[in-house]
């Protein structure tokens, strides 16, 4: 390949937020590709760049028919039944912890009432599965949860009329159950691994429909029953092969040259230092330069050489401790002004304030990683990620492929939290693979991690309400500067409202997060809240039912103070141990948590010593699981809450590691306390996300009931530093 | 400068030559295939790349591989007896200890060092043993209690 000049930008110019708040803003890579092999490559006609979708799931059933809930094509897209009678079933989502692989394979088993032993799950196989979208914002509960079901009844209908027919009895004659169909008058069985030794099953699955009934939450056998992930018993023996445990003949490893700050360009390099050294091959293609070896440690020898000779030019980047005024004066189109000013002045109480959530990192354990290997002009990567499709997109349009000649799997992997939407590690391990012409596996480290991976956006929130002299909202007026829309809607009852997302220019790569903006929109509005009951001389929960009609979260803040005895300890004064609560609704899901600190001096740190969270998700499929997501999910978001922050200046992270950026560890666990409301009247919905977004809040507001400080910042921090954290 | 170091894993003698230097968890990642200790931090900071070092955890990261000549050393993968579960991967099992699973191996690696010096740990005693590690799914409280199952102190 040709060494032309190409360009390689680590901040994508506009980020863009999908129809459901999804940040995804994948690296540029223009890699230098000899322009007459372009034009001979598409006159052959081999070129295809328009579509994302492999030619076979689109056949399947079209893209996205998983993501939007609509019915798919054919069963066949969807299902295959083995003559074994295993059902395999084909899906685009993936697994990384959240429990995507058991709920999928419940949905399954429930409507072909079969025991999910018999149930086997494909996921994240862009060659084999159908598009269902990106794994993330909830959507695989109320989203392919049901067109698996969809399939899997249809399937179901069409085993039993296959019987029905052979035997030629009427559907209502015979009873499915335990991967058969019973004619009880004859006493004839069929099993499903007989009915898939004829032709005809495939034939009528590949016509069949998906519209079979579902059968209902109050005949779920399996469906709302705390399954297991079919694979567990891996995760505690080792067996389990991590996309990072990936290894494939002859395969090397390789390392990428990351400029010393962001946005330096490579201005000279001598690659001949590290080519010389033996088994290393070396890549520069335009800014990119990598190399592959046998071993990380020759890999990492080599990238050491080729810092050494490498000149940058750096670019100039703010800081972190001016970063919330460089969003204010970069909002698009300016911040808005309050519409509802002219109100103001004849208003009892005008409150208003501002309120900043700072860049924070995913930190998934397993870092980015991407095994990559070329075979006749296919090329295939293993990786961790949760958009299968979207990476497959970006590696073809990145070495200019048809869909054809893509293939991306994902083997279940180590956590993503919204931070594996984008390929570049996938699109760096094939560059490097096309040149070894060996597989090559890359991972990111820590490091890397911490500052080339994106963060989850800063935010800029000003906030101005009124209130008449009944002590109740009148106006209120609500910007969100940079991180986004998801919740930015207020859920109280205020005559005049109106709340707004503005764009802004990231100094850092942004994307996605577990809850994205709803986290800094609810800590805002729920600190805000406070605010507004104490100017209105009312108890913070009377204050907020006055304003709640939503019957579903008035339920959840109602059962959570009633846990919690609400009234009996916010009535208690210590300068040492706060009460705080907040509720919220995201994803039409709605939650409600109180809390207890204690303040440790002279540690000069907060404890949080009891979180009583009530959450209600619709019908609960998976109890366990959903056990597991919402303390994970409340324990996750101590961290952005009391500690964590990127801290940049001069275009470098300051705090790229655990050592100085603190995460949630086992001292950190608060008593949890935790309820569901399970509404089996009403359709099921994620729970991976909502369970944060109270917790900061009510911190917060548990901080201003010991000690009379308002918060108007994450991470909520005493005046004065504090001392060691136990973990660092 | 490369030598050659001898040690035992999971109950096999295994010799590699090879910069003393590397660290062991490279070692038996990318020279002995034994994948599961995990990389989460390279700095001693996560615990995903714990392993027992004549029956001591650990963090495979940050011990370089010249160290643990003639000494033996336990990865998951040589933990369970020949039939079954050691009964550490039976508690974390049964509680339903993983969610992602990158950092069980390190933490079911960390519970059986720990109950052999302390039987019994008390709750506080617990936390304080595992603060090394991390769980970023927030498994901390099935964790705990997967530990408890195993000391037979749970409820
Ligand atoms: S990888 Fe060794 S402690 Fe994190
Ligand atoms: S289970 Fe995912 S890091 Fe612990």
């Amino acid at each position: 390949m040709n060494a032309k000049e190409s360009t390689f930008s680590n901040v994508p110019a506009n980020p863009a937020f999908d129809e459901d708040q999804e940040l995804v803003a994948p690296v540029a890579f223009d890699f230098g590709l000899d322009r007459r092999g372009f034009v001979q490559l598409l006159s052959a006609g081999l070129l295809i760049t328009t579509s994302v979708v492999p030619a076979l799931a689109q056949q399947r059933a079209g893209r996205g028919a998983g993501r939007s809930g609509a019915g798919a094509g054919g069963v066949a897209a969807r299902l295959q039944v083995g003559k074994d009678g295993i059902v395999t079933v084909f899906t685009g989502k993936i697994e990384m912890g959240q429990g995507g692989r058991a709920e999928l394979t419940q949905a399954a088993a429930e409507e072909l009432r079969l025991p999910v032993s018999q149930v086997r799950l494909v996921m994240g196989d862009t060659r084999r599965v159908p598009d269902d979208g990106v794994t993330a914002g909830s959507r695989t509960t109320p989203g392919t949860v049901p067109v698996v079901r969809q399939a899997a009844a249809a399937a179901r209908q069409i085993l039993a009329q296959i019987a029905c027919e052979r035997w030629s009895v009427e559907a209502s004659a015979v009873e499915v159950g335990g991967g058969r169909i019973r004619h009880p008058a004859s006493n004839r069985t069929l099993a499903y691994g007989e009915l898939a030794q004829s032709e005809d099953l495939p034939k009528a699955f590949a016509r069949g429909q998906a519209e079979a009934a579902l059968t209902r939450p109050d005949d779920w056998k399996v469906l709302g029953t705390s399954v297991r992930r079919p694979n567990y018993r891996d995760l505690v023996t080792g067996a389990h092969q991590f996309p990072s445990d990936l290894r494939r003949p002859g395969m090397l490893h390789g390392k990428i040259l990351r400029p010393p700050t962001m946005g330096a360009k490579l201005t000279a390099i001598d690659l001949e230092p590290a080519k010389a050294l033996p088994d290393t091959v070396v890549v520069r293609d335009g800014q990119f330069v990598g190399v592959a070896a046998p071993t990380s440690a020759k890999a990492r020898a080599a990238l050491e050489a080729l810092a050494r000779t490498a000149q940058w030019e750096a670019a100039p980047h703010p800081s972190s401790r001016e970063v919330y005024d460089y969003l204010r004066q970069r909002a698009r189109g300016g911040v808005p002004s309050n519409p509802f000013a002219q109100e103001l002045p004849g208003a009892h109480r005008v409150l208003r304030q501002t309120y900043h959530t700072p860049y924070v990192q995913h930190c998934p354990l397993e870092t980015r990683v991407a095994l990559a290997e070329w075979q006749d002009g296919q090329l295939t990567v293993w990786t961790c990620t949760q958009n299968p499709f979207g990476y497959h997109g970006e590696l073809a349009r990145a070495f200019r492929l048809a869909n054809d000649q893509v293939r991306v799997v994902v083997p279940d992997f180590g956590s993503g939290f919204g931070g594996k939407h984008t390929g570049e590690c996938a699109v760096e391990a094939a560059r490097l693979a096309q040149a070894a012409g060996r597989p090559v596996l890359l991972k990111w480290t820590r490091e890397e991690e911490f500052t080339w991976a994106y963060f989850r956006p800063a935010a800029v929130i000003d906030i101005e309400a009124s209130l008449n002299a009944q002590g109740q909202l009148a106006t209120w007026h609500f910007i969100n500067i940079n991180s986004g829309g998801a919740a930015v809607e207020s859920p109280y009852r205020i005559p005049h409202s109106r709340s707004s997302f503005v764009q802004s220019e990231t100094p850092l790569r942004q994307g996605s997060y577990r809850a994205l903006a709803s986290v800094a929109n609810n800590f805002a509005r729920e600190a805000f809240m406070d605010e507004l009951a104490a100017a209105a001389g009312a108890d913070p929960l009377e204050f907020r039912l006055a304003h709640l009609e939503n019957p579903r979260l008035r339920a959840v803040l109602q059962e959570a103070a009633r846990r919690f005895n609400w009234g009996e300890r916010a009535a208690r004064k210590s300068a040492e141990v706060g009460v705080g609560l907040a509720c919220g609704t995201e994803k039409g899901s709605f939650v409600a948590a109180c809390v207890e600190i204690a303040i440790q001096r002279p540690a000069n740190r907060i404890v949080v010593r009891h979180v009583c969270e009530v959450f209600e998700c619709g019908a609960i499929l998976n109890p366990d699981n959903l056990v597991s997501q919402t303390q994970g999910g409340i324990i996750m978001a101590l961290g952005p809450a009391l500690r964590e922050e990127m801290q940049f200046a001069g275009g470098k992270i300051l705090n790229p590691r655990f050592a100085k950026y603190l995460v949630p560890r086992f001292s950190d666990v608060p008593v949890l306390d935790l309820h569901f409301l399970d509404r089996k009247d009403l359709s099921s919905l994620g729970g991976g996300e909502t369970p944060l977004i109270p917790v900061a809040p009510a911190i917060a507001n548990a901080l201003h009931h010991a000690t009379g400080v308002r918060v108007h910042e994450l991470p909520i921090r005493l005046p004065g530093p504090e001392a060691g954290h136990p973990g660092a | 400068m490369e030598k050659t170091i001898t040690f035992t894993l999971n109950g096999q003698p295994k010799t590699v030559t090879t910069d003393p230097s590397r660290p062991l968890l490279e070692v038996l990642r990318e020279d002995l295939e034994m994948t599961g200790a995990k990389y989460g931090c390279g700095e001693g900071r996560c615990g995903a790349c714990t392993v027992l070092v004549d029956g001591q955890s650990t963090f495979a990261c940050i011990t370089p591989v010249g160290k643990v000549g003639q000494q033996t050393v336990l990865t998951i993968e040589g933990l369970a007896p020949a039939e079954g579960l050691h009964p550490v991967q039976t508690a974390f099992l049964e509680e339903g200890a993983a969610q992602c699973g990158y950092c069980t191996p390190g933490m079911i690696l960390e519970t059986v060092s720990f109950l052999k010096s302390q039987a019994k740990p008390t709750e506080e005693q617990i936390r304080s043993r595992m603060e090394g590690h991390l769980c970023r799914c927030g498994n901390y409280p099935k964790i705990i209690k997967a530990i408890q199952r195993a000391a037979g102190t749970g409820q």
